[in-house]
């Protein structure tokens, strides 16, 4: 992880004969003296907080491993067993389930952050391309991870998902049946679905070794998207970022203890603690409320391959991003339209988020009267053509007409302001 | 040209031709085995030997009475058969198909006995959303037969799609009549 001159000095004799060896300490040193710039704000914790959950994804998950039992009928029992029997189970099992939901939140926040301080912006491309992947993992393994309790959820989510598969023209059929290993949702496909949902948390785990070397190789950018040009305009990550982290962490781990204790099951469905019945589909599916929006998507047009191609649409604009914001502004901070409009696209974030958690023929609360006026369809829609709008249109129309606000020369300047141009500093 | 030759550490002449022959049979002989092998990884995720052969049922038309719907699991997937009423049958013969999505008559959608008469009461098929499979649920809907509350697909009495997001009418199974009232799906 390269990025500033190593500052590491061997002491010992057995740490200078590793040092030649495996300079692995230094990797670790160097990582923790990295000069951050000084202006970081808590929006800039989600890092952190995002690992600290990745690795508790993976505790809890081996653990969960131990007890649960991949069968059709086995799978249901087995978790309310480990929510129920199992030493400590009603604790690891939740921490795992409502983990799951809070690791989503915080990439949204950490995604919202740079989608408004312009992380995407060069030289960073490939370090934002790198996050869109993760984030796709992280869909893969919650949906996977999802139908492993194997309750009316988990099964027809299962069954509507593995159906998009089978909208892909002349192979869709073979290729949804190679990927359920049957005709339908079956043992075949719950079996494959645990493998995977094992394996995908240490592909994101290797992705992450990447994303943190990319973001150390260009450094970090920050709430004004100046480039550091001084050291005086960073700080080094250990101490002040790490308790800065840290802090973040404990006021997350707060929320995160206030669902695992008291709202176990807010996050997720009621209709999960019946179990999967092949021959009755619950009245009205939903996704996790994560998945929510790109559902809402999917269900906007009438055809159904044009709504998967719409939703994976919604995710595949992510990584073209750095080249459709054609302004060389970072933040949004001066970027007094941009800010504006980037504040509507994240109201209709929501909004999509609603509509995926509504029937589409139902009429939307305050926008209607009787069954006059919106439904939650027309208003999916609406939001989709925002989202999409946001991306190919404003973004690159706005950064060749946007006269951005002037910006601090420096990173210091910005902070320090009037003060700077003390007595010492020369009149200009 | 001159005629000096390339040679090796030992001297030899070197071949260029014969190098690059070597270098693309043995590209080539990697190709295939890493294929060869490549194939049983994907394949295996196939449908399995006692999947396929998880083969037929067998059911007695005689035990659904008259506006009544049998659902049976085959190969993992829900048959309905439905008993229709004069009313439904009725509906489905005198819809005008041209105007549906997925265009199909009523007798397309049946299965002749033995003896070439078909039997307009019994309607078989996969009790499958053809959007993203949902059961759909009966004597539902806009055209009184089948109603998907998934993501709402709209099926007539004959199990077409008449509206709604689903591309196709519902799957009508392989199945035969092994008698006069017992079928074979499968
Ligand atoms: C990226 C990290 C991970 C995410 C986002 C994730 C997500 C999920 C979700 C949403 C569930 C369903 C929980 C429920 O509704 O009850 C689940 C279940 C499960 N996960 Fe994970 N998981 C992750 C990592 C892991 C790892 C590393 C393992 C290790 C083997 C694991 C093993 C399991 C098991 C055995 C279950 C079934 C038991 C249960 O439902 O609680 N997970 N996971
Ligand atoms: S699965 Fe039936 S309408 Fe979508």
């Amino acid at each position: 992880m390269s990025g500033h001159p190593s500052t590491y000095e061997p002491k010992y004799a057995a740490t200078k004969w590793l040092d030649h060896r495996l300079p692995i300490i230094r990797m670790g040193a160097d990582f923790m003296t990295f000069p951050s710039p000084r202006n970081l704000n808590y929006w800039y914790t989600f890092g952190g907080i995002l690992t600290l959950c990745l690795v508790s994804q993976i505790i809890t998950g081996i653990i969960l491993a131990m007890h649960y039992v991949p069968h059709t009928e086995l799978a249901f029992e087995s978790v309310q067993r480990i929510r129920r029997d199992v030493p400590f189970g009603w604790l690891l099992q939740p921490m795992h389930a409502v983990g799951a939901s809070m690791f989503f939140f915080a990439v949204y926040v950490h995604m919202f952050r740079g989608l408004y301080y312009g992380s995407y912006k060069a030289p960073r491309e490939v370090l934002w391309i790198i996050g869109c992947l993760i984030y796709l993992v992280m869909m893969a393994t919650g949906f996977l991870g999802y139908t492993l309790p194997w309750g009316q959820m988990s099964f027809w989510g299962a069954t509507v998902i593995t159906g998009f598969f089978g909208a892909v023209p002349v192979v869709g059929e073979s290729l949804q049946q190679w990927l359920l290993g049957g005709y339908a949702v079956d043992n075949a496909t719950l079996n494959r679905f645990f493998a995977l949902h094992y394996l995908l948390p240490f592909v994101i785990a290797a992705l992450v070794g990447v994303h943190v070397w990319a973001l150390h190789h260009v450094g970090q950018n920050n709430p004004i998207g100046i480039t550091p040009k001084t050291k005086k305009d960073t700080l080094s990550f250990h101490p002040y970022y790490t308790v800065k982290d840290a802090f973040a962490v404990v006021v997350f781990l707060l929320i995160f203890a206030f669902f695992l204790f008291y709202q176990p099951d807010a996050l997720g469905h009621a209709d999960n603690y019946i179990e999967a019945d092949a021959l009755k589909t619950p009245p009205h599916i939903v996704p996790e409320w994560y998945f929510l929006p790109f559902y809402a998507i999917l269900r906007a047009v009438p055809d159904k391959l044009a709504g998967i191609l719409l939703m994976l649409g919604a995710i595949a604009v992510l990584f073209v991003l750095p080249w459709l914001d054609t302004s060389k502004v970072r933040s949004m901070r001066f970027r007094p339209v941009a800010r504006g409009f980037f504040w509507i696209f994240l109201f209709f974030c929501f909004i999509l988020g609603w509509c995926g958690a509504e029937t589409p023929d139902n009429m939307v609360p305050f926008l209607s009267v009787g069954d006059k006026g919106l439904n939650f369809t027309w208003l999916s829609r609406i939001a989709t053509f925002y989202y999409f709008a946001y991306f190919v249109i404003i973004l690159p129309i706005l950064g060749l007409v946007e006269k951005p606000k002037d910006r601090p020369e420096s990173i210091t300047k910005a902070i320090l302001g009037d003060s700077s141009h003390g007595a010492a500093v020369p009149a200009e | 040209m001159s005629d000096t030759q390339v040679t090796d550490a030992h001297g030899e002449a070197i071949d260029d031709d014969k190098r690059d022959f070597i270098f693309i049979a043995t590209g080539a002989a990697a190709a295939a085995g890493a294929v060869s092998l490549g194939w049983p990884l994907v394949a295996q995720m196939g449908k399995a030997a006692d999947t396929l052969a998880a083969g037929s049922i067998e059911i007695n038309l005689a035990n659904v009475a008259e506006g009544q719907q049998l659902k049976m699991l085959w190969r993992g997937v829900p048959v309905f058969v439905r008993h229709r009423t004069p009313a439904e049958i009725a509906e489905a013969e005198n819809t005008d198909i041209s105007k549906c999505p997925d265009p199909q008559t009523d007798n397309e959608r049946l299965v002749a006995k033995p003896d070439g008469t078909i039997d307009p009461r019994f309607l078989v098929m996969v009790g499958v959303c053809t959007h993203f499979g949902c059961i759909p649920v009966g004597e539902a809907g806009d055209y009184d037969g089948w109603y998907c509350p998934c993501h709402g697909s709209h099926y007539d009495t004959s199990g077409r799609i008449r509206k709604g997001p689903a591309p196709k009418n519902m799957t009508i199974p392989d199945y035969e009549y092994i008698s006069d009232t017992v079928i074979k799906v499968g």
